[in-house]
């Protein structure tokens, strides 16, 4: 992969994990519906052949010298997008569930509107898309606590389906959440004043391998990803805070 | 109350003794011993010492002698602890930033070879 010379430079990033069954079919299937368009698969140190059937089917691979979970391997595909000059970041899961078509609709609403965030929403229409009930209530709880925080409704807040322009490729690639990074990334943007859209989305369901998220994680998730959201808050209305009192103390 | 106290006396010295070999053998960095060795020398020295623990019971309003001095000898493993955590969530941090920069490294690495290869 090269310094990209466009200004509407796409990368997509597809963090994976053990995800030798299904890899090779979403890289091609994302160069066949965004043909010419770099694909990165980040490895989170497979212990199976991920890394060498991703290279097989056309993807650069950047493996990790050691498991950094989620956060910290979708951040690495941050910062090489960033060191490499794209400027626009679309992340697609590695297991299959996301439909590569979806791609250029998210990459086309992160161009029109100029906003740093778009979210591939399984809920922002009704698509079809089916999720688990368990899952479902989580969603809906979270949509519920996000709703004050965010000031707007976010239909789908665990998506990760996500695109990002180069101004949130900068912002994550110093501070991203390590676990289950898709809310409180949410919450670190809109602290920073910046915008996210959503767009409808298909998912579907996962056809190998095992979700990350069983029933037993789910109580920590919940704790988890509510602190996460409430230092976060905490933390950038403190900077807010004290700006103001600095352009106080200053004008 | 002094069986308390003795049990005290011995797990105190068995902590320092097992501290200092672990440094001894490097199992242990000399920084992160200080707090181990200053809690187990406090624990020895309180449970020997026994005017001085009955000084910090006064103090402190506690009924008795030995649960003044766990109290105090959990409150300050409590410490201990948490600073740990703290300790640990940096070196996580760093690591995490490490591992990530070795890979974009290795890859930039990888890329460089391909292109001599493809232009030798």
């Amino acid at each position: 992969m090269t310094f990209p010379s466009s200004p509407d430079s796409l990368l997509v990033i597809v963090p994976a994990l053990n995800e030798e069954a299904a890899i090779g079919g979403v890289v091609a299937e994302i160069r066949q519906h965004v043909p010419g368009v770099p694909v990165l698969v980040i490895d989170d140190c497979s212990s199976d052949t991920t890394i060498a059937v991703a290279r097989q089917a056309g993807a650069q691979v950047l493996p990790l010298p050691h498991h950094l979970g989620l956060g910290g391997c979708v951040q690495a595909g941050y910062k090489l997008a960033y060191e490499l000059g794209f400027q626009y970041v679309i992340r697609v899961d590695g297991d299959g569930q996301h439909d590569a078509r979806d791609i250029p609709r998210v990459f086309e609403k992160l161009k029109t509107t100029g906003c740093e965030m778009v979210i591939g929403s399984r809920f922002v229409a009704d698509n079809g898309s089916r999720t688990g009930a368990v899952r479902s209530l989580g969603i809906r709880f979270f949509r519920l606590v996000l709703r004050p925080v965010l000031g707007k409704t976010v239909h789908d807040p665990t998506s990760g389906f996500v695109g990002v322009n180069r101004r949130a490729l900068n912002v994550f690639r110093q501070s991203f959440p390590l676990e289950y990074p898709e809310i409180e990334a949410l919450v670190v943007l809109q602290r920073r004043r910046f915008r996210f859209e959503e767009v409808p989305c298909k998912m579907r369901p996962r056809t190998t391998g095992r979700s990350t998220i069983t029933a037993l994680k789910s109580l920590y998730y919940v704790v988890h990803v509510l602190l996460g959201v409430f230092v976060n808050v905490l933390k950038f209305d403190r900077r807010l805070r004290r700006a103001q009192r600095e352009r106080g103390a200053g004008g | 109350m002094d069986r308390l106290l003795n049990v005290t006396t011995g797990l105190s010295v068995i902590l320092l003794v097992m501290v200092l070999i672990s440094v001894r053998r490097a199992h242990i960095r000399v920084e992160y011993s200080v707090s181990w060795l200053l809690a187990a020398a406090a624990m020895l020295i309180l449970s020997r010492a026994h005017s001085l623990l009955n000084a910090v019971r006064n103090l402190i309003g506690l009924p008795d002698s030995p649960l003044t001095l766990f109290l105090l000898a959990g409150g300050v493993f409590l410490i201990m602890f948490f600073r740990f955590s703290i300790i640990i969530s940096h070196l996580r941090d760093d690591n995490i930033a490490l591992a990530q920069r070795v890979a974009i490294l290795e890859y930039h690495l990888q890329n460089l070879r391909s292109h001599e290869n493809q232009e030798a």
